[in-house]
């Protein structure tokens, strides 16, 4: 049942996915300024915004458990922090073939990318520190610990074009104020669905892996035992 | 609460006199930072009005990979003959024995940088003994940020198998926004342009950046200790 759902899932968002690209690539008229490399955008944001909630859900499953000491709340965190540090990945990637197109350079140390390249190395350091730590509990306790300090540089991306006073290559933001044309908000909005179903199937077939290895080191303690 | 401080200061007190006297960390760091310094000679072998420019950069790199090499021995001193074992069990709560275990780091990476500040001067012609006041403030606000993240992460590698090797993988990502307010802070004071709005923000990011983490590593060390 559950590996269904999850197949559905999937399905659901490759299938919005390749919708979506057909109305990008076909539908759509070009940006005045950019004209036909700002299509990136129905991929660069979405990929963020996922990410961020994968991230967020983590840090509230850190939190739980760290309260509850329930070992589900640790294998939803890694699930979540290696999906949404893939996307993340995939939104530096974009942004950096979209900055070489409009700033002449791949990469630049603004505030906002800075912060960006920042929040994929500490989630890195999260995904690294996790198999150095052999006894479970403690893996599990630290890791969350790391997520919980990790989580300190989302606030901070988002913040790093909203400063009044920061310079940066960067656009400020342009969802729900009106910058961005009405006709690309259906496009944009189906790029956030397929992503978030996407990325949740990838989180429950991560989950299941993990529910299953912790099922197979408790065995083999097992045993050990006899 | 007062039984708490008490128990801190006598941890402060035990690692400082224990590094004091063995010197193993302060010794290693102090000529890592010296080499290091020598280092960046040939790397950016610049005239000596550019070197300005990058000045407070390069200070604050020595400074935090002296920081590292400290903060890692924090809890491993405590390793053998199971003494942070005692330490948790013993009544000081765990945010006592956090608390005393990073104001000795922060003293002891306080010593380290004092030894290079002036051998830094010296070798790259920079005069820094004009701005010391506001220069002392930025050492101390940031040497505390690096410090209260490291001695944290220290306790959560401290089990680790790779403890030397995780601690930087950690500690350094974490602590760039402090290291970018404090370079900027310290190349603006060595170069005599300090009142300018970018400087207030960078002072306030560094002030941010202690209270938050402070408050943080508080809060959670309990659940690292405990396991």
């Amino acid at each position: 049942m559950r590996e269904k759902a999850t197949w559905l899932l999937a399905l659901l968002g490759a299938l919005v996915m390749i919708y979506n690209l057909h109305v990008i690539f076909t539908g759509l008229p070009d940006d005045a300024l950019q004209g036909m490399i700002f299509r990136i955008i129905f991929i660069h944001v979405p990929a963020d915004l996922v990410a961020d909630i994968f991230y967020t859900v983590a840090l509230v499953t850190s939190i739980m458990f760290l309260a509850k000491k329930n070992f589900l709340y640790d294998s939803i965190t890694v699930s979540c922090i290696e999906v949404a540090t893939m996307l993340i990945l995939v939104n530096l990637v974009t942004g950096s073939v979209w900055g070489r197109n409009q700033w002449g350079v791949w990469w630049t140390w603004d505030l906002r990318l800075t912060t960006q390249l920042m929040k994929f190395v500490l989630y890195l350091g999260y995904l690294i520190i996790r198999p150095a730590i052999s006894e479970p509990t403690q893996r599990a306790t630290m890791s969350s610990i790391v997520a919980i300090f990790a989580y300190a540089d989302v606030p901070m991306v988002w913040m790093a074009i909203r400063l009044p006073n920061v310079r940066t290559n960067h656009p400020s933001p342009v969802l729900g104020n009106g910058k961005m044309a009405a006709v690309y908000n259906a496009p944009f909005g189906m790029g956030m669905l397929a992503l978030l179903l996407f990325g949740t199937a990838l989180v429950l077939i991560r989950l299941h892996q993990e529910t299953s290895q912790r099922e197979i080191d408790s065995l083999r303690r097992e045993l050990h035992a006899i | 609460m007062k039984q708490g401080f008490r128990a801190a200061f006598a941890i402060a007190k035990k690692d400082l006199r224990t590094e004091l006297r063995t010197k193993e960390s302060i010794n290693a760091a102090a000529s890592f930072a010296v080499v290091i310094l020598v280092l960046f000679s040939f790397a950016f072998p610049l005239e000596r009005d550019e070197f300005y420019a990058i000045s407070g950069g390069l200070l604050w790199l020595v400074y935090s990979f002296a920081g590292a090499l400290i903060v890692n021995r924090g809890f491993a001193r405590e390793l053998p003959n199971d003494c942070l074992d005692v330490l948790i069990a013993s009544p000081a709560p765990g945010w006592a024995i956090f608390l005393g275990k990073a104001v000795a780091a922060f003293f002891l990476l306080l010593i380290v940088e004092l030894i290079c500040l002036p051998v830094f001067g010296l070798f790259y012609n920079i005069r820094w003994t004009g701005s010391f006041g506001p220069l002392a403030l930025v050492i101390v606000l940031a040497t505390w940020g690096i410090t209260v993240v490291g001695t944290a992460f220290s306790a959560v590698t401290v089990n680790v198998r790779v403890r030397e090797l995780m601690l930087p993988v950690l500690l350094y990502p974490m602590i760039i926004p402090l290291l970018l307010g404090a370079m900027g802070l310290t190349t603006a004071l060595f170069s005599g342009e300090s009142s300018s709005g970018d400087n207030w923000d960078s002072f306030r990011l560094l002030i941010a950046f202690d209270a938050i983490y402070t408050a943080l590593a508080l809060y959670l060390i309990d659940f690292v200790l405990i396991v």
